[in-house]
């Protein structure tokens, strides 16, 4: 066989299961020598998870690995190092207090001696620096860098080792489009050395721009491994994605009325590493649901954010039931009868050391009728916590047990329960992000159905997702952030998924206008 | 998303539990009552409590005897001082009321997710205010001027926290570090106070200090013949007052809420940097009533050492009290008690008072221990 004579590294049947998850299910893949081998696929596809079991963190529970063809089995990283195969990880993996030469000798055998010789780290750090044409002062500190240029550390750290594999997962979702270009033309480097390069990414155009080669995983599994230029933009993101077939949606046709929230031309700044927001416009009208596509960290929990008053607005109008809300406190927001599920609710949402009735009253817990003139009344509290813990079937021995105790799907028909039946303000509009991340089968179900319910009641529903699955079966309409932008909004009962996919990498690809 | 204040994560089912809003129980508890295991969870704190007093005990009297007296001697001397007579008793009422003043002060910050380490400036600022009202106001109806004596205490205290939690909310200040600053700060002024523009210049007193609040503004004596002052009386109060605002009102409900978890409190509409002040002025007011309670009750007027290292202790009372109102005010009495046992001890047997240090350092590393343990179990 020709293809695996050139084949430097054979990966075959792997398989790995987490509690509840099959990430990897007998995943074949072969790179060949000199070659920028691209993984693509959705979030939680599996190709982190292929990486981290080729570079020595995880251990699959089936499949073998070949490398230069001997079976290998690495017990850690320093191992896969040893043997050629190192890895840039998407989050770096840096002591920001340290200097640049102690993050590149760390774990390396010298730093593992009692006493640290920070001039002869400084001189190797120098020497395999000026090796591959990327320059850095290695006695600065990390924290003072760029996020390019700690990504360049992470490099480093990888090529002091003398890889002839280097993975890198997501290297470009930190970087400027220049940082980005750079770090293309040292990969290029690279392989004309006779390096191979692993790129995992989600994004089809840099698949397109640098890929040799792209292997597209979904669901854990292969779909296909081809060559780039024998393939399309488009033809990934169908297999990426994975169906050309539409759902059977199972919901009435939509009534939209008037509009309930106006977004026009807001801007804001993101959160620390996180993109912000520029001139985003949509409306979401009673009785329908926008969803939101892109891919997670594009500005989705921005933009939820600014709707509910927690993230400053720096220019752009924000209206509710016609009455600007930009710059309100985010309780007035709150009792215009905006309900919020944000994304991780066990951070955002729950307090998890304190009891069910603490959590189910948040928000009601203010005036009448549970607070009048600020006190509790106890039995008004109890009853209206009882009433939506029966409601929304959450399975609690009682309102006095913590939050810590429930189940994720518990927890979130928890925070449904508040959200959706608060003891004072009917919802009016309801912000949704990610509300079924993590959830099992039927849990995701309840919430679905009770985002529809809400629809159907004439409330106005943004649902943020990063499940185009979900936002098919559920919206109206889709507006796709990238970037900080919206890129497109389509009506949801006629869009081809490659579009999505494509707009979400940035890409308004079919070319057509904006539909809103 | 960054949190808009850090702050101690103190798991709020700590403690002595049990008074959590609401109830599925029904009529049966009644509103706001807890289901029957109630008794049992108190047993099972007193417990701990009654071990982690044990252990530090038994370690002190390992010391006790390093120095070659006998434990059991020693102790004898120590319970007879602090509990066996009528003016030990008194003397540890006087101690434990500016303890469990502050020591419910610093529980509502440390709810509310501040580390306010400065009770014991609070208490000077608090004792400044109740001296100003109490010196030189005419003379009024002792109700009306007590409660004028107690407002100045509060404001005094109110103030010196209150700055502490406004750097804080303002502009991310360290509340610890703050805190402490401000303790030099409050004590200092005191000392500068009554040894220069406020001193009794009669030359009759044997120590810097004020002339004598004038008698309206003097707290009646609970016990005749001994220290022993109502005071003790305001603290249980303060100690319901506290109970009330934490677990039945709205204000409560958003400073525990902003201490368990200050991202999801934002979340739902909750103002935590107001709550970060609010907590700071209430806990600073009731230290300051610690110290109008020592200037107004014990000493009657102003010195420079009118507080004796309450505010650092009351953090340990407050901790040991598991940060509930009740629990403060048992754990008060026994750090009052072993105040007057130790002075006791030191009396008889000379036994050096620093082991009043070492006990509260003991049971403090106990009762963390304890917590630490809870926490890995539940991880």
């Amino acid at each position: 066989m020709p293809s695996s004579e050139q084949a430097v590294l054979r990966m075959v049947g792997i398989s790995k299961k987490f509690p509840g998850v099959v990430a990897n299910d007998g995943v074949d893949l072969e790179v060949r020598a000199g070659e920028v081998h691209a993984l693509l696929g959705e979030n939680g596809a599996g190709k982190t998870t292929l990486m981290s079991i080729l570079c020595g963190l995880y251990h699959p529970d089936e499949g073998s690995i070949i490398w230069k063809g001997h079976p290998v089995r690495f017990a850690s990283p320093w191992q896969a190092a040893a043997q050629g195969i190192g890895m840039v990880h998407q989050d770096f993996k840096l002591i920001q207090r340290m200097t640049v030469a102690e993050n590149v000798m760390l774990g390396q055998p010298s730093s593992r001696r009692a006493l640290f010789d920070a001039p002869a780290a400084a001189a190797a750090v120098e020497r395999v620096s000026a090796d591959f044409g990327l320059p850095i002062d290695p006695r600065t500190q990390v924290r003072q860098l760029s996020a390019g240029m700690q990504q360049r550390v992470a490099i480093l750290r990888v090529l002091s080792g003398r890889p002839d594999l280097v993975i890198f997962d997501e290297p470009t979702s930190v970087l400027t489009p220049q940082e980005a270009e750079s770090l293309f033309r040292m990969m290029r480097s690279l392989v004309q050395q006779g390096k191979s390069i692993c790129f995992i990414t989600h994004k089809l155009e840099e698949v397109m721009h640098i890929a040799t080669r792209v292997t597209v995983l979904r669901d854990g599994k292969v779909v296909d491994t081809s060559e780039t230029r024998l393939t399309s933009p488009r033809e990934l993101a169908r297999r990426m994605v994975g169906r050309e077939v539409l759902f059977t949606v199972t919901k009435e046709p939509s009534l939209p009325r008037d509009v309930t929230l106006e977004v026009q031309n807001l801007a804001t700044a993101g959160a620390p590493g996180q993109v912000a927001l520029h001139d985003i416009s949509l409306q979401v009208r009673q009785g329908e649901i926008l969803g939101v596509a892109g891919i997670s960290g594009n500005g989705q929990n921005e933009l939820a954010e600014a709707i509910a008053g927690l993230r400053p607005v720096l220019s752009g109008r924000i209206t509710i039931d016609g009455r600007e809300t930009a710059h309100s406190h985010p309780r007035e927001i709150i009792n215009m009868g905006v309900a919020y599920i944000p994304d991780k609710v066990r951070q955002n949402a729950v307090f998890m050391d304190l009891d069910l009735a603490h959590n189910a009253m948040a928000k009601s817990h203010r005036g009448a009728p549970l607070a009048p003139f600020g006190v509790f009344r106890m039995r008004a509290i109890a009853a209206h916590v009882q009433r939506l813990l029966a409601a929304y079937h959450v399975r609690a021995p009682s309102q006095a047990t913590l939050a810590r105790q429930l189940s994720g799907g518990n927890l979130q028909r928890l925070v449904l329960a508040r959200e959706l039946s608060r003891a004072q303000h009917t919802p009016r509009l309801i912000i949704a992000a990610n509300p079924t991340a993590g959830l099992d089968v039927g849990a995701t179900e309840y919430v679905h159905t009770q985002l529809l319910e809400q629809r159907d009641l004439g409330r106005a529903v943004l649902l943020i997702s990063a499940d185009l699955d979900e936002l098919l079966a559920l919206s109206d309409r889709i507006a796709v952030l990238s970037a900080g932008h919206i890129v497109g909004t389509v009506p949801a009962g006629q869009v081809h998924l490659e579009d999505i996919g494509l707009m979400m990498g940035g890409t308004n690809a079919a070319g057509r206008e904006p539909l809103s | 998303m960054s949190r808009g204040v850090e702050g101690p994560q103190w798991s709020q089912a700590e403690g002595p539990p049990g008074k959590s809003e609401g109830s599925a129980q029904g009529r049966s508890s009644g509103p706001g009552g807890q289901p029957p295991n109630l008794a049992i969870k108190w047993l099972r704190a007193a417990g701990v409590a009654l071990l982690a007093i044990a252990a530090a005990f038994l370690a002190a009297s390992i010391l006790i005897a390093i120095l070659g007296i006998n434990p059991i001697r020693a102790f004898g001397a120590f319970i007879q001082g602090s509990l066996g007579t009528r003016n030990g008793i008194a003397e540890t009422l006087v101690r434990a009321t500016p303890l469990a003043l502050a020591g419910l002060g610093v529980a509502v910050a440390f709810r509310a997710g501040v580390w306010n380490i400065g009770a014991e400036g609070q208490i000077f600022l608090g004792a400044l205010g109740a001296t100003l009202v109490g010196l030189y106001l005419p003379p009024l109806p002792r109700p009306v001027h007590l409660l004028l004596v107690g407002l100045g205490g509060f404001a005094g205290g109110a103030l010196w926290g209150g700055i502490a939690g406004f750097l804080k909310a303002r502009f991310q200040a360290n509340e610890i570090i703050v805190t402490i600053m401000m303790n030099y700060l409050g004590i200092l002024l005191v000392g500068f106070l009554v040894t220069g523009p406020m001193k009794d210049a009669s030359g009759l007193a044997p120590q810097p200090q004020t002339v004598p609040l004038i008698a309206s503004a003097l707290l009646p004596k609970l016990i005749p013949a001994t220290r022993a002052h109502i005071g003790t009386l305001f603290a249980i109060a303060a100690a319901g007052v506290v109970w009330f605002m934490m677990k039945r009102t709205s204000l409560g409900y958003e400073l525990r809420s902003s201490g368990a978890n200050p991202d999801a409190a934002r979340h739902v509409g909750i103002d935590v940097k107001r709550a970060v002040v609010v907590a700071m002025l209430i806990s600073g007011g009731l230290a300051g009533l610690a110290g109008a309670n020592e200037v107004s009750g014990v000493q009657h007027y102003l010195t420079q050492d009118i507080s004796s290292g309450y505010g650092y202790l009351s953090i340990a009372v407050a901790l040991f009290g598991g940060l509930e109102p009740l629990g403060i005010l048992f754990s008060s009495l026994f750090f009052g008690a072993v105040l007057v046992g130790s002075e006791a001890m030191q009396r008889g047997l000379s036994v050096p008072i620093y082991l009043v240090y070492i006990i509260e350092g003991l049971v403090i590393i106990s009762m963390l221990l304890r917590q630490l343990a809870r926490r890995r179990s539940t991880v």
